[in-house]
């Protein structure tokens, strides 16, 4: 068994649970999936499995080297292509269909995707910095202020909070909840948030 | 947009009847006390309706032993039982958020011919 699907974020709304009460929840396209290349200990030195989201769209690009590689597993380029762990012993061969029914309600999932981009930001907003007060003369209001001592350490030490681009990158959210899952329609309904805009890509891997 | 409002339509409930922010109704709300279920009744006016869909809420106000109550309910919740209108009000905004500054003959509201 394939333990992961990839899927692309319709959007947010909510479902009541068997007690009434409100769960926020994020609809996700889960699917259908189909594996383009099987990689093994043997040739690759791990294993896995490469799959690709099935949307009946062509890639915007599909150079000859992409076409090629769906072409070894008999099958349309897609758009969206990603490796998602298999389970020990798993015998899925390229060309096999990775479906939503994999999941189960009330399962833990890990997401990934790409985050909204936010472009290039100060410290305030990418690092939650408090700034200097905005009156009084203070002269000192969005800037990092002061980022290391001087002679010693001679130098920043890694990690320091700076201005820069902020998000637009990958972002994985662990154990989120399956809440739902409708075989029918390809959907996935995961608790909460999760990370990128409407209709980007998401790989979901199953925990363990 | 079009697959969200799909995937709620099923849990969208159908016997809710029409009212407004300036109506008074009685929302009869389930309450989990242990194992058994009882109902327990919200009587007020409505002051907004808000969201859409599946996320829509109404809002009650009620004075109870003098003081302003009110509550939030999920339109489309299975905990609200019934809705039932008393009385049909007369408002010309959608937000009856200025009530809560008005006590007395100030906060009555006038009833609408509306049927």
């Amino acid at each position: 068994m394939v333990k992961g699907i990839l899927g692309k974020k319709i959007g947010m709304t909510q479902v009541f649970d068997d007690q009434g009460r409100v769960i926020p929840v994020t609809v996700v396209q889960a699917g259908p999936c189909v594996v383009v290349q099987r990689k093994t200990t043997d040739t690759d030195g791990y294993e896995a499995a490469q799959i690709g989201l099935v949307e009946g769209k062509p890639p915007r690009k599909a150079t000859k080297p992409i076409t090629g590689h769906f072409a070894k597993a008999g099958i349309p380029p897609t758009r969206f292509l990603a490796e998602v762990p298999v389970e020990p012993g798993d015998e899925t061969a390229p060309g096999d269909a990775v479906l939503v029914e994999m999941f189960e309600p009330n399962e833990t999932v890990h997401v990934s995707g790409t985050s909204k981009g936010r472009g290039f930001q100060g410290v305030i907003k990418r690092h939650n910095f408090g700034g200097g007060r905005a009156t009084h003369g203070s002269m000192f209001h969005r800037a990092p202020g002061s980022i290391g001592a001087a002679a010693y350490p001679s130098r920043v030490f890694p990690g320091a909070g700076m201005p820069g681009q902020m998000g637009n990158k990958k972002v994985t959210v662990k154990n989120v909840q399956v809440v739902k899952v409708d075989p029918e329609r390809n959907l996935l309904f995961l608790k909460g948030g999760v990370p990128g805009a409407r209709n980007s890509y998401l790989r979901i891997v199953k925990v363990s | 947009m079009d697959i969200i409002r799909e995937v709620t339509q099923d849990q969208l409930r159908s016997d809710i009847p029409d009212f407004r922010p300036g109506d008074n109704v009685r929302v009869h709300v389930r309450l989990k006390e242990g194992s058994k279920e009882r109902i327990q009744v919200f009587e007020g006016l409505v002051i907004a309706r808000k969201h859409g869909g599946i996320s829509e809420t109404f809002t009650v106000r009620k004075i109870s032993s003098g003081i302003g109550v009110e509550r939030t309910f999920p339109l489309h919740a299975p905990s609200v039982a019934k809705i039932e209108v008393t009385r049909r009000g007369r408002v010309r905004r959608a937000k009856l958020y200025y009530i809560r500054e008005l006590r007395g003959k100030a906060a009555r509201i006038r009833e609408a011919a509306r049927k």
